[in-house]
């Protein structure tokens, strides 16, 4: 795109204006494509109980596979909940940290 | 004491003196005043990306402050039952009505929260349950860890069968 472009205003004559400079490049469709992920990761003041109960309220997840992610968390330091595009991971962002668990927006490398 | 559910309430009774102060003590103890560590728990950073913290700082954060404040003027307000001296708290009983839990569970949460952090109580500690007597300040935190964790999972086991519901 050029940065001057010429208006015809009326017949025979003409003016130029400046066209709008982007302050910032918006994000190409490649880059809205990457995944992010949600990481939770350990917290040794969270109650098992609580950290399970969460993710099954957040995700929906029935108690088994929460049980399972609570336990990643909890002997690996951190599980990767859920993926997907940016919008709903930061929704879930938000979620964990309203019931106070360290939750982390990633992108997919 | 005793904790059990009655009806729609969940309720701990014969209470002492002793643990009657420390239930009244969990709204204050859930301010990270003062305390850096406490308030970096509290409010963590979402992400490694600064487009996203800054953001995140402008529009979710306060959310979250009000959401916690929220929780913790409702349990601030069950826990006026208690109101009194130390004689008139003896045998004293607390009932929380059940849609109070949740508010329960976030308020006990950021105290556990904010007293661990301000402490920086190791995972060997805070796995030491068996931990007596209180000798020290920092022994009565851990001591509030703890019995704030016991009524959390109190009330985690009565809600049990509500979890699969949708958050609020």
């Amino acid at each position: 795109m050029s940065a001057v472009s010429a208006v015809q205003l009326e017949k025979g004559s003409t003016s130029t204006v400046e066209a709008p400079v982007r302050e910032k490049e918006t994000q190409g469709e490649e880059e809205l494509d990457v995944p992010w992920q949600v990481v939770v990761h350990n917290d040794p003041v969270n109650l098992m109980s609580y950290v399970t109960m969460v993710f099954q309220r957040v995700f929906g997840y029935p108690r088994e596979k929460a049980e399972l992610h609570m336990l990643e968390v909890h002997h690996k330091g951190r599980s990767i909940l859920w993926s997907g595009v940016r919008e709903p991971a930061e929704f879930y962002v938000q979620q964990l940290h309203g019931y106070l668990l360290l939750a982390t927006l990633e992108k997919v490398v | 004491m005793e904790i059990c559910r009655q009806d729609d309430a969940l309720q701990i009774s014969d209470l002492d003196p002793f643990l009657a102060e420390l239930l009244r003590q969990i709204p204050q103890s859930t301010s990270p005043d003062g305390e850096p560590a406490a308030e970096a728990r509290l409010f963590s950073r979402p992400s490694a990306e600064k487009e996203i913290c800054a953001e995140w700082k402008n529009y979710v954060e306060p959310e979250l402050r009000r959401l916690f404040r929220t929780a913790t003027e409702t349990v601030a307000a069950d826990l006026t039952q208690l109101n009194g001296n130390e004689k008139s708290l003896r045998n004293r009983t607390l009932r929380i009505p059940v849609e109070h839990a949740e508010a329960w569970l976030n308020t006990l949460n950021q105290a556990r929260l904010v007293i661990a952090a301000k402490y920086n109580f190791s995972e060997e500690e805070l796995n030491d349950h068996d931990r007596s007597p209180i000798g020290s300040r920092r022994d009565l935190g851990l001591f509030q860890v703890n019995f704030y964790g016991f009524l959390q999972e109190f009330i985690l086991r009565e809600l049990g069968g509500q979890v699969g519901s949708a958050p609020d």
